[in-house]
Protein backbone atom coordinates (compact mmCIF):
# COMPACT_ATOMS: atom_id res chain seq x y z
CA UNK A 1 0.00 0.00 0.00
CA UNK A 2 3.01 2.37 1.21
CA UNK A 3 4.48 1.64 -2.27
CA UNK A 4 1.59 2.20 -4.60
CA UNK A 5 0.85 5.66 -2.69
CA UNK A 6 4.35 6.71 -3.19
CA UNK A 7 4.02 5.88 -6.93
CA UNK A 8 1.22 7.77 -7.43
CA UNK A 9 2.73 10.60 -5.61
CA UNK A 10 5.51 10.24 -8.33
CA UNK A 11 3.11 10.09 -10.72
CA UNK A 12 1.33 13.76 -9.45
CA UNK A 13 4.32 15.37 -9.25
CA UNK A 14 4.82 14.54 -12.96
CA UNK A 15 2.11 15.57 -13.93
CA UNK A 16 1.70 18.98 -12.65
CA UNK A 17 5.16 19.64 -13.47
CA UNK A 18 4.70 19.05 -17.28
CA UNK A 19 1.23 20.91 -16.81
CA UNK A 20 3.41 23.62 -15.08
CA UNK A 21 5.84 23.40 -17.90
CA UNK A 22 2.67 24.20 -20.45
CA UNK A 23 1.69 27.05 -18.05
CA UNK A 24 5.29 28.65 -18.49
CA UNK A 25 5.32 28.30 -22.11
CA UNK A 26 2.24 29.94 -22.31
CA UNK A 27 2.34 32.44 -19.84
CA UNK A 28 6.13 33.18 -19.60
CA UNK A 29 7.44 32.73 -23.17
CA UNK A 30 4.42 33.68 -25.38
CA UNK A 31 2.27 36.43 -26.25
CA UNK A 32 -0.44 34.82 -24.08
CA UNK A 33 -0.46 37.02 -21.43
CA UNK A 34 -1.07 39.93 -23.97
CA UNK A 35 -4.07 38.56 -25.17
CA UNK A 36 -6.14 39.61 -21.66
CA UNK A 37 -7.35 43.21 -23.16
CA UNK A 38 -10.63 42.08 -24.12
CA UNK A 39 -12.85 45.03 -23.01
CA UNK A 40 -12.22 48.34 -25.32
CA UNK A 41 -13.57 49.71 -28.20
CA UNK A 42 -13.20 49.56 -31.66
CA UNK A 43 -12.29 52.19 -33.77
CA UNK A 44 -11.39 51.94 -37.39
CA UNK A 45 -8.79 54.11 -39.95
CA UNK A 46 -8.53 53.97 -43.60
CA UNK A 47 -4.88 54.00 -45.27
CA UNK A 48 -3.98 53.76 -48.79
CA UNK A 49 -1.71 51.80 -47.80
CA UNK A 50 -1.52 49.74 -44.79
CA UNK A 51 2.33 48.13 -45.42
CA UNK A 52 3.38 45.25 -43.63
CA UNK A 53 0.91 46.00 -40.73
CA UNK A 54 -0.47 42.71 -39.16
CA UNK A 55 -3.32 41.78 -37.15
CA UNK A 56 -2.27 42.27 -33.77
CA UNK A 57 0.65 44.46 -34.38
CA UNK A 58 0.35 47.11 -31.66
CA UNK A 59 -1.23 50.27 -31.62
CA UNK A 60 0.49 53.32 -29.73
CA UNK A 61 0.12 56.59 -28.61
CA UNK A 62 3.45 58.73 -27.26
CA UNK A 63 5.24 55.46 -27.70
CA UNK A 64 2.69 53.76 -25.03
CA UNK A 65 0.96 50.67 -26.67
CA UNK A 66 -3.13 51.41 -25.44
CA UNK A 67 -4.41 48.72 -28.12
CA UNK A 68 -3.94 46.38 -30.80
CA UNK A 69 -5.06 45.72 -35.16
CA UNK A 70 -7.78 43.20 -34.57
CA UNK A 71 -8.54 43.20 -38.46
CA UNK A 72 -7.12 44.65 -41.96
CA UNK A 73 -9.46 44.43 -44.71
CA UNK A 74 -9.38 46.08 -48.28
CA UNK A 75 -12.72 48.39 -49.56
CA UNK A 76 -13.80 47.24 -52.76
CA UNK A 77 -15.14 51.09 -53.84
CA UNK A 78 -13.14 53.14 -52.27
CA UNK A 79 -9.58 51.13 -53.10
CA UNK A 80 -8.33 52.07 -49.20
CA UNK A 81 -7.20 49.30 -46.84
CA UNK A 82 -9.75 49.13 -43.79
CA UNK A 83 -7.80 48.80 -40.42
CA UNK A 84 -9.69 48.02 -36.98
CA UNK A 85 -7.91 48.30 -34.45
CA UNK A 86 -9.13 47.66 -30.35
CA UNK A 87 -8.47 50.30 -27.89
CA UNK A 88 -8.25 49.72 -23.98
CA UNK A 89 -11.14 50.55 -21.84
CA UNK A 90 -9.04 53.26 -20.10
CA UNK A 91 -8.05 54.81 -22.68
CA UNK A 92 -11.32 56.63 -23.31
CA UNK A 93 -10.25 60.22 -23.67
CA UNK A 94 -8.59 60.25 -26.70
CA UNK A 95 -9.60 63.30 -29.06
CA UNK A 96 -11.83 62.33 -32.17
CA UNK A 97 -9.77 64.56 -34.49
CA UNK A 98 -6.46 62.51 -33.64
CA UNK A 99 -4.36 61.10 -36.68
CA UNK A 100 -2.92 57.46 -37.41
CA UNK A 101 0.28 56.73 -39.44
CA UNK A 102 2.04 53.62 -39.92
CA UNK A 103 5.80 53.59 -38.28
CA UNK A 104 8.18 50.88 -38.63
CA UNK A 105 9.94 50.25 -34.89
CA UNK A 106 14.02 50.32 -36.28
CA UNK A 107 14.77 50.17 -39.84
CA UNK A 108 13.97 46.35 -40.23
CA UNK A 109 11.45 46.41 -37.14
CA UNK A 110 7.49 45.44 -37.59
CA UNK A 111 5.39 48.19 -38.28
CA UNK A 112 2.59 49.45 -35.57
CA UNK A 113 0.19 52.42 -35.80
CA UNK A 114 1.20 55.62 -33.92
CA UNK A 115 -2.15 58.13 -33.13
CA UNK A 116 -0.99 61.60 -32.74
CA UNK A 117 -3.24 63.25 -29.94
CA UNK A 118 -5.58 66.00 -31.88
CA UNK A 119 -7.17 69.05 -30.06
CA UNK A 120 -11.01 68.48 -30.42
CA UNK A 121 -13.40 68.25 -27.09
CA UNK A 122 -15.07 64.65 -28.65
CA UNK A 123 -13.65 61.71 -27.56
CA UNK A 124 -13.05 58.69 -29.87
CA UNK A 125 -15.99 55.90 -28.98
CA UNK A 126 -16.91 52.47 -30.51
CA UNK A 127 -16.71 52.45 -34.26
CA UNK A 128 -15.23 55.73 -34.16
CA UNK A 129 -13.23 56.54 -37.75
CA UNK A 130 -9.95 58.44 -37.55
CA UNK A 131 -10.30 60.85 -40.92
CA UNK A 132 -6.37 61.82 -40.59
CA UNK A 133 -4.52 59.26 -41.63
CA UNK A 134 -0.83 58.77 -42.99
CA UNK A 135 -0.16 55.50 -45.39
CA UNK A 136 3.16 53.44 -44.56
CA UNK A 137 6.01 54.47 -45.99
CA UNK A 138 7.13 51.49 -48.68
CA UNK A 139 11.08 51.58 -48.71
CA UNK A 140 11.10 51.40 -52.72
CA UNK A 141 9.19 54.25 -53.43
CA UNK A 142 11.32 56.70 -51.22
CA UNK A 143 14.99 55.12 -53.31
CA UNK A 144 12.61 55.52 -56.22
CA UNK A 145 11.34 58.79 -56.06
CA UNK A 146 15.01 59.83 -54.75
CA UNK A 147 16.94 58.46 -57.66
CA UNK A 148 14.32 59.99 -60.08
CA UNK A 149 15.14 63.75 -58.47
CA UNK A 150 18.64 62.96 -58.78
CA UNK A 151 18.49 62.42 -62.39
CA UNK A 152 16.16 65.81 -62.66
CA UNK A 153 19.06 67.16 -61.04
CA UNK B 1 14.16 -13.69 -63.00
CA UNK B 2 11.25 -15.47 -61.42
CA UNK B 3 13.03 -15.85 -58.23
CA UNK B 4 13.47 -12.35 -58.25
CA UNK B 5 10.50 -11.22 -59.11
CA UNK B 6 8.79 -13.97 -56.36
CA UNK B 7 11.92 -12.53 -53.64
CA UNK B 8 9.40 -8.64 -54.43
CA UNK B 9 6.20 -9.78 -54.49
CA UNK B 10 7.13 -12.06 -51.20
CA UNK B 11 8.43 -9.10 -49.14
CA UNK B 12 5.51 -6.43 -50.23
CA UNK B 13 3.14 -9.07 -48.93
CA UNK B 14 5.00 -9.61 -46.00
CA UNK B 15 4.87 -5.59 -45.54
CA UNK B 16 0.93 -5.60 -46.38
CA UNK B 17 -0.05 -8.10 -43.86
CA UNK B 18 2.39 -6.14 -41.38
CA UNK B 19 0.64 -2.94 -41.97
CA UNK B 20 -2.37 -4.38 -42.18
CA UNK B 21 -1.42 -6.14 -38.35
CA UNK B 22 -0.56 -2.98 -36.93
CA UNK B 23 -3.83 -1.03 -38.06
CA UNK B 24 -6.06 -3.89 -36.57
CA UNK B 25 -4.11 -4.18 -33.20
CA UNK B 26 -4.32 -0.25 -33.48
CA UNK B 27 -8.26 -0.73 -33.59
CA UNK B 28 -8.35 -3.23 -30.76
CA UNK B 29 -6.24 -0.91 -28.62
CA UNK B 30 -8.23 1.88 -29.44
CA UNK B 31 -11.51 -0.06 -28.35
CA UNK B 32 -10.55 -0.75 -24.92
CA UNK B 33 -9.50 2.27 -24.32
CA UNK B 34 -12.85 4.01 -22.59
CA UNK B 35 -13.03 0.79 -20.39
CA UNK B 36 -9.61 1.56 -19.01
CA UNK B 37 -10.03 4.96 -18.91
CA UNK B 38 -12.36 3.57 -15.93
CA UNK B 39 -9.32 1.98 -14.21
CA UNK B 40 -7.05 5.24 -13.65
CA UNK B 41 -4.55 2.84 -11.49
CA UNK B 42 -4.02 0.69 -14.46
CA UNK B 43 -2.83 4.15 -16.41
CA UNK B 44 -0.72 5.62 -13.28
CA UNK B 45 1.15 2.71 -12.68
CA UNK B 46 2.39 2.58 -16.54
CA UNK B 47 2.43 6.62 -16.24
CA UNK B 48 5.09 6.17 -13.65
CA UNK B 49 7.45 3.12 -15.68
CA UNK B 50 7.24 5.09 -19.32
CA UNK B 51 7.06 8.90 -17.76
CA UNK B 52 8.37 9.56 -14.29
CA UNK B 53 11.53 7.51 -15.15
CA UNK B 54 12.06 9.45 -18.38
CA UNK B 55 12.19 13.02 -16.86
CA UNK B 56 15.94 12.78 -15.66
CA UNK B 57 17.18 11.83 -19.04
CA UNK B 58 14.64 14.38 -20.53
CA UNK B 59 15.49 17.08 -17.89
CA UNK B 60 19.46 17.01 -18.46
CA UNK B 61 19.48 16.51 -22.15
CA UNK B 62 16.65 19.48 -22.45
CA UNK B 63 19.14 21.53 -20.23
CA UNK B 64 22.25 20.82 -22.36
CA UNK B 65 20.51 21.46 -25.41
CA UNK B 66 19.34 25.00 -24.54
CA UNK B 67 22.53 26.01 -23.54
CA UNK B 68 24.56 24.92 -26.81
CA UNK B 69 21.62 26.78 -28.49
CA UNK B 70 22.87 29.60 -25.96
CA UNK B 71 26.26 29.80 -27.04
CA UNK B 72 26.20 29.17 -30.63
CA UNK B 73 23.16 31.80 -31.27
CA UNK B 74 24.95 34.38 -29.63
CA UNK B 75 28.52 33.83 -31.39
CA UNK B 76 26.06 33.81 -34.90
CA UNK B 77 23.89 36.68 -33.23
CA UNK B 78 26.57 39.11 -32.08
CA UNK B 79 27.83 39.44 -35.81
CA UNK B 80 25.10 41.28 -36.29
CA UNK B 81 24.90 42.85 -33.41
CA UNK B 82 21.09 40.83 -32.33
CA UNK B 83 22.36 39.46 -29.76
CA UNK B 84 18.61 40.65 -27.93
CA UNK B 85 17.16 38.47 -30.55
CA UNK B 86 18.72 35.02 -28.61
CA UNK B 87 15.95 34.76 -26.67
CA UNK B 88 13.64 34.29 -29.91
CA UNK B 89 15.82 32.14 -31.48
CA UNK B 90 16.00 29.93 -28.35
CA UNK B 91 12.25 29.82 -27.12
CA UNK B 92 11.22 29.75 -31.16
CA UNK B 93 13.61 26.38 -32.06
CA UNK B 94 12.97 24.74 -28.77
CA UNK B 95 9.14 25.24 -29.10
CA UNK B 96 8.62 24.75 -32.68
CA UNK B 97 11.22 21.37 -33.36
CA UNK B 98 13.96 20.88 -30.93
CA UNK B 99 11.01 20.25 -27.78
CA UNK B 100 9.02 17.89 -29.88
CA UNK B 101 11.53 15.91 -31.94
CA UNK B 102 14.24 15.79 -29.47
CA UNK B 103 12.13 14.80 -26.54
CA UNK B 104 10.30 12.12 -29.28
CA UNK B 105 13.71 10.40 -29.76
CA UNK B 106 14.69 10.14 -26.24
CA UNK B 107 11.35 9.03 -25.75
CA UNK B 108 11.67 6.00 -28.13
CA UNK B 109 14.97 5.61 -26.75
CA UNK B 110 14.24 5.00 -23.25
CA UNK B 111 10.57 4.31 -22.94
CA UNK B 112 9.48 2.62 -26.30
CA UNK B 113 12.39 -0.21 -26.45
CA UNK B 114 11.72 -0.74 -22.64
CA UNK B 115 7.52 -1.22 -23.59
CA UNK B 116 8.69 -3.76 -26.89
CA UNK B 117 10.74 -5.81 -24.85
CA UNK B 118 8.62 -5.86 -21.54
CA UNK B 119 5.41 -7.28 -24.00
CA UNK B 120 7.69 -9.08 -26.08
CA UNK B 121 9.14 -11.04 -23.09
CA UNK B 122 5.54 -11.06 -21.94
CA UNK B 123 4.73 -13.22 -25.13
CA UNK B 124 7.94 -15.26 -25.18
CA UNK B 125 7.21 -16.14 -21.98
CA UNK B 126 4.05 -17.03 -22.70
CA UNK B 127 2.21 -15.06 -20.23
CA UNK B 128 -0.27 -13.30 -22.86
CA UNK B 129 -1.47 -16.63 -24.14
CA UNK B 130 -1.84 -17.34 -20.22
CA UNK B 131 -3.91 -14.28 -20.06
CA UNK B 132 -6.11 -15.38 -22.90
CA UNK B 133 -6.98 -18.84 -21.02
CA UNK B 134 -8.43 -16.62 -18.12
CA UNK B 135 -10.08 -14.64 -20.61
CA UNK B 136 -8.41 -11.69 -19.81
CA UNK B 137 -7.60 -9.59 -23.03
CA UNK B 138 -3.99 -8.90 -22.35
CA UNK B 139 -4.41 -5.59 -25.13
CA UNK B 140 -6.94 -4.39 -22.42
CA UNK B 141 -5.14 -5.17 -19.39
CA UNK B 142 -1.55 -4.71 -20.93
CA UNK B 143 -1.39 -2.79 -24.08
CA UNK B 144 -3.79 -0.18 -23.48
CA UNK B 145 -2.91 1.53 -20.25
CA UNK B 146 0.14 1.48 -21.78
CA UNK B 147 -0.25 3.06 -24.81
CA UNK B 148 -2.55 5.58 -23.27
CA UNK B 149 0.18 6.54 -20.75
CA UNK B 150 2.39 7.03 -23.34
CA UNK B 151 -0.19 9.44 -25.41
CA UNK B 152 -0.10 11.43 -22.44
CA UNK B 153 3.33 11.89 -21.29
CA UNK B 154 4.47 12.64 -24.06
CA UNK B 155 3.54 16.47 -24.59
CA UNK B 156 4.11 16.64 -20.64
CA UNK B 157 7.56 15.51 -21.63
CA UNK B 158 8.35 17.78 -24.52
CA UNK B 159 7.25 20.66 -22.52
CA UNK B 160 9.39 20.17 -19.86
CA UNK B 161 12.27 19.60 -22.23
CA UNK B 162 11.66 22.67 -23.65
CA UNK B 163 11.18 24.84 -20.52
CA UNK B 164 14.43 23.61 -19.18
CA UNK B 165 16.15 24.33 -22.47
CA UNK B 166 14.67 28.27 -22.62
CA UNK B 167 16.00 28.07 -18.73
CA UNK B 168 19.55 26.43 -19.76
CA UNK B 169 19.66 29.06 -22.82
CA UNK B 170 19.00 32.13 -20.20
CA UNK B 171 21.47 30.89 -17.77
CA UNK B 172 24.38 31.01 -20.33
CA UNK B 173 23.12 33.76 -22.45
CA UNK B 174 21.86 35.98 -20.08
CA UNK B 175 24.47 34.85 -16.99
CA UNK B 176 27.23 33.80 -18.48
CA UNK B 177 27.72 35.86 -22.35
CA UNK B 178 25.60 39.23 -20.52
CA UNK B 179 22.74 39.60 -23.26
CA UNK B 180 20.49 41.87 -21.21
CA UNK B 181 17.68 39.88 -19.81
CA UNK B 182 14.78 41.98 -20.18
CA UNK B 183 15.33 42.67 -23.87
CA UNK B 184 15.78 38.84 -23.52
CA UNK B 185 12.60 38.18 -22.19
CA UNK B 186 10.66 40.54 -23.90
CA UNK B 187 11.22 39.88 -27.30
CA UNK B 188 10.50 36.09 -26.60
CA UNK B 189 7.33 37.12 -25.78
CA UNK B 190 6.37 39.56 -28.15
CA UNK B 191 7.69 36.97 -31.39
CA UNK B 192 6.31 33.86 -29.79
CA UNK B 193 2.98 33.45 -30.84
CA UNK B 194 0.24 30.73 -28.46
CA UNK B 195 -1.41 29.42 -30.72
CA UNK B 196 1.05 29.15 -33.63
CA UNK B 197 3.96 28.03 -32.10
CA UNK B 198 2.97 26.86 -28.59
CA UNK B 199 -0.36 24.58 -29.32
CA UNK B 200 1.49 23.69 -32.71
CA UNK B 201 4.41 22.17 -30.67
CA UNK B 202 2.43 20.31 -28.22
CA UNK B 203 0.01 18.83 -31.02
CA UNK B 204 3.69 17.64 -32.80
CA UNK B 205 4.66 16.04 -29.56
CA UNK B 206 0.88 14.29 -28.88
CA UNK B 207 1.14 13.00 -32.65
CA UNK B 208 4.55 11.71 -32.11
CA UNK B 209 3.66 9.87 -28.49
CA UNK B 210 0.72 8.32 -30.05
CA UNK B 211 3.28 6.79 -33.39
CA UNK B 212 5.74 5.73 -30.71
CA UNK B 213 4.03 4.16 -28.53
CA UNK B 214 1.69 2.25 -31.27
CA UNK B 215 5.00 1.25 -33.31
CA UNK B 216 6.46 0.24 -29.42
CA UNK B 217 3.57 -1.61 -28.50
CA UNK B 218 3.09 -3.10 -31.33
CA UNK B 219 6.52 -4.55 -32.12
CA UNK B 220 6.08 -6.29 -28.77
CA UNK B 221 3.02 -7.64 -29.76
CA UNK B 222 4.22 -8.64 -33.37
CA UNK B 223 7.90 -9.82 -32.08
CA UNK B 224 8.46 -13.63 -32.68
CA UNK B 225 8.63 -15.13 -29.07
CA UNK B 226 12.46 -15.95 -28.67
CA UNK B 227 14.99 -14.00 -26.98
CA UNK B 228 16.72 -13.32 -30.95
CA UNK B 229 12.79 -12.36 -31.82
CA UNK B 230 12.67 -9.56 -28.98
CA UNK B 231 16.14 -8.43 -29.18
CA UNK B 232 15.07 -7.62 -32.92
CA UNK B 233 12.01 -6.26 -32.00
CA UNK B 234 13.55 -3.78 -29.71
CA UNK B 235 15.78 -2.26 -32.96
CA UNK B 236 12.98 -1.99 -35.06
CA UNK B 237 10.87 -0.07 -32.61
CA UNK B 238 13.46 2.63 -31.91
CA UNK B 239 14.70 2.77 -35.75
CA UNK B 240 11.09 2.90 -36.97
CA UNK B 241 10.41 4.96 -33.79
CA UNK B 242 12.88 7.82 -34.98
CA UNK B 243 12.06 7.05 -39.12
CA UNK B 244 9.01 8.06 -38.10
CA UNK B 245 9.19 11.06 -35.66
CA UNK B 246 11.78 12.76 -38.33
CA UNK B 247 9.18 11.81 -41.20
CA UNK B 248 6.42 13.04 -39.70
CA UNK B 249 8.32 15.99 -38.42
CA UNK B 250 8.58 17.50 -41.74
CA UNK B 251 4.76 16.69 -43.03
CA UNK B 252 3.49 18.58 -39.41
CA UNK B 253 6.43 21.53 -39.93
CA UNK B 254 5.21 22.16 -43.82
CA UNK B 255 1.47 22.04 -42.75
CA UNK B 256 1.87 23.87 -39.51
CA UNK B 257 4.23 26.63 -40.56
CA UNK B 258 4.65 26.49 -44.44
CA UNK B 259 1.75 27.76 -46.67
CA UNK B 260 1.56 24.64 -48.86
Amino acid sequence: MQNSKSLETLVGLFVVIGIGALLFLGLNVSNLASYSDTDGYTITARFENSGGLKVRSPVSVSGVRIGRVTAIDFDNTSYESVVQMKIGAQYNTLPDDSSASIFTAGLLGEQYIGLQTGASEEYLTQNSELELTQSAIVLEEIIGQFLFSEKEN
Amino acid sequence: MITFLSAIGHSAIATLTKTGRGALFLKQTLTCTPSVLCQPRLISKQLFSVGVLTILIITISGLFVGMVLGLQGYYILSDFGAEETLGVMIAASLVRELGPVVSALLFAGRAGSSLTAEIGLMKATEQLSGMEMMAVDPIQRIVCPRFLAGCFSMPLLAAIFSMVGILGGQLVGVSLLGVDEGAFWSQMQSSIDFYDDILNGVIKSVVFGFVVTWIALFEGYDAIPTSEGVSRATTRTVVYSSFAILGMDFILTALMFGDI
